[in-house]
């Protein structure tokens, strides 16, 4: 070895996606159980947060991906093979959370266009926004209709009617 | 059979031990096999239980702090537990598919109450093909699981396995080997069960109980 350099373990990068942070560490032999417990211990964070992701999606009736394959266990794992578990959970996480916005972006939407219904049902003539869009279980749509048929129609009488449930089975 | 028998607690490798410092094996010996059929109230116990449990349990689950500690170990030890269930996942799972808890036996019902009530899964083994104290360490090469037709699978070395002086009982959170199993000629009932980071003492206490009480009511 020259001088003035050390042997060096190897370099572990402990990204912890819950608190955004960066831990750039050398680990050395007896580093490395410490290393696999932080890594463990991001593992149940992530586990914690993707179960929260998976039970919101279930709640709006949406879904979410979750599925993260095993490192053919049961058995300890090493470094590496908890990065890759802890990798996969924080990706699918993120494709989660992904999910769950657009899933929330789109509810907003369809319920900002029920409200503007509600507001000027003039304005938006026979424009439908189905109870699934809004998150509301059932098969119910909302529509904006004339009353009374034609003479609503004519005479600028327009109302949004709640449609009553599933369609009978055939 | 005791209904207060008090639970043991097993062995764990010592290198298995600094690495996974909250895994535990706890023994609890439960005597002679319980009557094959079910007492209707244990019957009665699983249809109400079953009544209870719906769709929106099931994915709620993953998120009680039982259930939750060892998926997380699942995790950790490098199983899927969507792929491989936990033991309350797969219950929770065989409820929605089959309608029901299906009533299979006295010690099965006693097993699937306990781990349904607690979230902290129960075996059942033969206590009288067990040599000496249960214990949890990583299979060494060359050891073999037997299979109830004759042949063997082989165990790779470093899986966690249940075992006793003699060899491998059960790989971690598998099924008992058939040798272990118990069957018509079994005498002894051993249980065990697996507690994992996240699991209070009470909660492997209650499983115990429950299984016991269900099995061998006073």
């Amino acid at each position: 070895m020259r001088p003035g350099r050390a042997r060096l373990g190897r370099v572990v990068v402990l990204i912890d996606p819950y608190r955004q942070d960066l831990t750039l560490g050398l680990v050395t032999e007896p580093d490395e159980r410490a290393a696999r417990r932080t890594l463990r211990d991001q593992i149940a964070r992530l586990e914690a947060q993707l179960a929260e992701c998976v039970t919101t999606a279930f709640s709006t009736r949406g879904e979410v991906p979750f599925q993260v394959s095993g490192v053919h266990g049961p058995r300890v794992l090493g470094i590496a093979e908890l990065e890759r578990v802890r990798d996969d959970l924080a990706a699918r996480l993120g494709d989660a959370r992904r999910e769950l916005t657009a899933h929330g972006l789109a509810q907003e939407r369809a319920r900002v266009r029920l409200e503007r219904m509600l507001l000027a049902p003039g304005r938006h003539k026979f424009a439908r926004v189905a109870a699934a869009e809004i998150g509301d279980g059932g098969c119910g749509v909302y529509q904006v209709r004339p009353r009374l048929g034609i003479i609503g129609m004519l005479a600028g009488w327009w109302h949004v009617k709640l449609s009553s449930g599933c369609p009978l089975a055939t | 059979m005791s209904a207060g028998a008090a639970p043991e607690r097993g062995w764990v490798d010592a290198e298995l031990a600094q690495e996974l410092p909250e895994l535990a094996l706890w023994t609890v010996t439960a005597g002679e096999p319980p009557a094959r059929r079910s007492p209707p109230e244990v019957r009665e116990r699983l249809g109400m239980l079953a009544s209870r449990f719906r769709g929106a349990d099931a994915v709620e689950l993953r998120r009680r702090p039982v259930p939750h500690a060892y998926r997380v170990f699942f995790r950790q030890i490098g199983l899927d537990p969507d792929e491989q269930r936990t033991p309350v996942e797969e219950a929770a799972m065989r409820r929605l598919m089959h309608g029901g808890f299906e009533s299979r036996g006295a010690l099965e019902d006693a097993l699937l109450l306990a781990v349904v009530e607690t979230g902290v899964p129960v075996w059942a083994l033969d206590d009288g093909s067990l040599d000496g104290p249960l214990g949890i360490r990583g299979a060494r090469a060359g050891e073999q699981r037997p299979r109830a037709d004759g042949f063997a699978d082989d165990l790779p070395a470093g899986r966690l396995v249940v075992a006793d002086a003699a060899g491998p009982v059960a790989v971690l959170f598998g099924e008992p080997d058939a040798r272990h199993a118990v069957t018509r000629a079994t005498t002894r009932i051993r249980l065990f069960t697996l507690q994992v980071a996240g699991v209070p003492d009470v909660h492997v206490e209650e499983a115990f109980w429950t299984a016991l009480d269900a099995a061998w009511p006073r």
